[in-house]
């Protein structure tokens, strides 16, 4: 394989990582902008999507039961993100710290849930047939091959990036989410439901969250601890992204797959770690609220 | 809720704590002497493995093998005509807890001895434990080596038992660039500065070296850089799901193990069976026993195992080593003539060849196993197909004269 093989592959890599951090950090960029609330729970999310995945999976082993998997993994986290909303987080809102600590226990007790349920060895979803195998490519690129499983992940995080921006830009639902983040109090007072749109965008985080953990079953097993290894990078997209930005989440997940795969194989997978970080660290040095700066009275109150 | 219902309930809680102790009084009844008989006294000696947390699921099957053993001895009469009493701990898969047991089984139930420890971190948190108080631990899994103790018995394979034979067995096959890969501790890392240089030494190429944090699942990059460098075969040191991540993306980017061969030293039947020996079939491993050894004395062991834990039970090298372990024990016990640490494990030494489920085996005077080095090939069922074995019995060396010279274990 070539120079120019090894740099479009790393450039492809880069942006397959990306897709499932943006899948990852889209909910908890949601919920962070519009309800200044830090789910410490939301890799758990990830898991639950996975395991339902598997689940689904084990009932329709057919070639279209993926797709099932894709949806039950969405509906059943978005269930579970709205029960989480209802049940906990709704009670605690204006109390970040106390929300904190509640989403963190929350996230110990799924975990180890998972863990008494399916154990702590992984559970594995099979990708079905029109998954395996790749593309491989010629001339100057000879020697690289894009699994269709990765091509699939991509396509798929573009997909709900624009489902959620249309979602956000022209329904009526997505005009109350753009008030409320605006001007919580002034929504309020004109009559929007802000309970009902928190449900919302926090079940929607959820429900994204889940398909993440879905896709992600593909080319990884299910763990008990598989949001863990997420959640960080979510947070480092979120926070270099810009609260409550879409389009400032989709650029800090590129940058930041694509920093990571091309830093990895210039050093070792554990320094690339470092280095993403120093660099995240310099990088909110100098634009402290992210690379899209949006002007929220809900952020800055 | 007023004060006079609280008031109520207050008293009828008290009134059940009296009840209970009445209860509990009655039961202790001081004067019945304890269940086992005086004139046959039990030796008891401690187990002490995982049994809870992420290590459970290889260190309850090591449990088990030390159990059947224990009551393979008592059936036939015991240890100098004592009955064995294990006592068996839960190490938790926490290196200080481990440590904490093994206190407790040394002083509060004063075993004799104790069998147990999986990770290295176990073992090493445990060292100190078994030197402060002279007891004996035997340690049933292989390892990086480099340590040397009096009071612990290394059944499992020493890097000369297991990793260098491994890469003898790929020069002999004709692969000689060959690519380090392993999870970010202390096993991998220690066993890749053995494996380079006997590779350097042997005129073989390292195409690469690379480590992932424990637990990684994105094997992108790794990948991209394996493609890269085209080797040979693969040196796989990666631990538990980790593996998972690598053999699915590796065969979904075109390296399935049947175009590029993998060796892995941290997959037995155990690993192999819940993974799902499908994603993995194809693949090498290296251990001192496998499930399919075609002696009669496996056979015995396979049977007798099944028969306890079922017919569909895996067996693998560490636990192969944890029934071992018991009966070497054993029959120290039988020629030192004594329960006392230091005589048991000079004994040890001095016992003869056995004919064990691994093949002839011998502890040597270095407290460690001479033991066969065994290279398989997984196969779809989960069996190793065994393609070679060391010529005869390795002799066991704690420290790699390339990868630390002028080291040596010497014990008295």
């Amino acid at each position: 394989m070539g120079e120019g093989g090894v740099i479009a592959g790393q450039i492809f890599n880069g942006i397959s990582v990306a897709s499932i951090l943006l899948l990852a950090a889209l909910g908890l960029a949601l919920s962070f902008g519009v309800m200044n609330v830090i789910n410490m729970a939301h890799g758990e999310m990830l898991m639950l999507g996975g395991y339902l995945s598997y689940l689904a999976c084990r009932v329709l082993p057919g070639p279209g039961g993926f797709l099932v998997a894709l949806a039950v993994a969405f509906g059943g986290t978005f269930l579970f993100g709205a029960l989480l909303e209802v049940i906990v987080i709704r009670r605690l809102y204006g109390r970040p710290l106390d929300t904190l600590l509640a989403t963190w226990g929350i996230s110990l007790i799924l975990q180890q849930g998972a863990r008494s349920l399916f154990g702590p060895i992984g559970v594995e979803v099979v990708a079905p047939h029109w998954l395996n195998g790749s593309v491989s490519m010629h001339g100057t690129l000879a020697g690289l091959d894009l699994p269709y499983v990765r091509l699939f992940i991509i396509v798929l995080a573009i997909a709900v990036l624009g489902l959620v921006a249309l979602f956000i830009a022209k329904t009526a639902w997505g005009l109350r989410l753009r008030a409320v983040h605006q001007d919580r109090e002034m929504a309020e007072a004109l009559g929007v439901n802000t309970r009902t749109v928190d449900l919302v965008v926090f079940a929607l985080g959820a429900g994204v969250a889940g398909l993440a953990g879905s896709v992600l079953a593909l080319i990884s097993p299910v763990t008990p601890t598989v949001g863990q290894s997420y959640i960080v990078y979510a947070f480092l997209v979120v926070i270099v992204g810009g609260l409550g930005s879409l389009v400032g989440t989709a650029l800090a997940a590129l940058l930041v797959g694509l920093f990571s795969c091309s830093l990895q194989i210039f050093t070792s997978v554990s320094l690339a770690d470092v280095l993403l970080l120093v660099l995240v660290i310099l990088f909110i040095q100098f634009r402290p609220k992210g690379i899209v700066v949006r002007r929220s009275r809900a952020i800055e109150a | 809720m007023n004060h006079r219902f609280l008031l109520k309930l207050s008293g009828f809680a008290l009134m059940a704590c009296y009840a209970a102790s009445i209860l509990a009084g009655a039961g202790a009844r001081p004067n019945v002497p304890p269940s086992p008989a005086p004139d046959t006294p039990a030796v008891k000696v401690g187990v002490l493995h995982s049994l809870t947390g992420t290590m459970a699921i290889s260190e309850v099957t090591v449990k088990n093998a030390t159990m059947l053993a224990i009551d393979q001895l008592n059936a036939s009469g015991g240890a100098l005509g004592k009955q064995v009493e294990p006592v068996i701990e839960d190490g938790a898969s926490d290196p200080a807890i481990f440590s904490q047991k093994a206190q407790k089984l040394i002083q509060q139930d004063k075993v004799a001895t104790v069998f147990g420890g999986w990770t290295s971190a176990s073992r090493k948190a445990m060292l100190p434990v078994f030197e402060r108080f002279h007891s004996l631990l035997w340690y049933p899994v292989q390892f990086e080596g480099n340590e040397c103790s009096s009071d612990i018995m290394y059944s499992g394979a020493q890097p000369n038992q297991q990793i260098v034979p491994a890469l003898d067995w790929a020069f002999q096959k004709g692969y000689k660039k060959i690519f380090l890969l392993g999870s970010d501790y202390v096993f991998p890392r220690t066993a890749n500065l053995i494996l380079k240089k006997h590779i350097v030494q042997s005129r073989g190429t390292v195409a690469g070296e690379e480590y992932v944090p424990l637990g990684g699942t994105d094997f992108s990059s790794v990948i991209s850089k394996i493609k890269l460098a085209g080797p040979d075969i693969i040196f796989n040191t990666l631990n538990g799901d980790s593996n998972v991540s690598f053999f699915k993306q590796a065969s979904a980017a075109g390296m399935p193990p049947s175009k590029l061969p993998v060796m892995s030293f941290s997959i037995a039947e155990q690993e192999a069976k819940a993974m799902g020996a499908s994603l993995v079939a194809g693949s090498y491993a290296a251990w001192n026993y496998f499930q399919t050894l075609d002696t009669p004395a496996n056979k015995k062991f396979v049977a007798a195992y099944r028969a306890k834990f079922g017919k569909d039970a895996a067996l693998d090298d560490p636990m192969a080593h944890g029934y071992i372990d018991v009966m070497a024990w054993a029959a120290a016990v039988r020629k030192a003539g004594s329960f006392e640490p230091d005589a048991v494990r000079k004994a040890a030494a001095q016992l003869d060849w056995e004919d064990s489920c691994m093949g002839k085996i011998k502890f040597a005077g270095n407290q460690s196993l001479y033991q066969t080095a065994y290279v398989g090939q997984l196969e779809p069922n989960g069996d190793f197909k065994i393609l070679w074995q060391s010529k005869e019995p390795l002799m066991p060396d704690p420290y790699d004269q390339l990868a630390f010279p002028g080291k040596s274990c010497l014990i008295k």
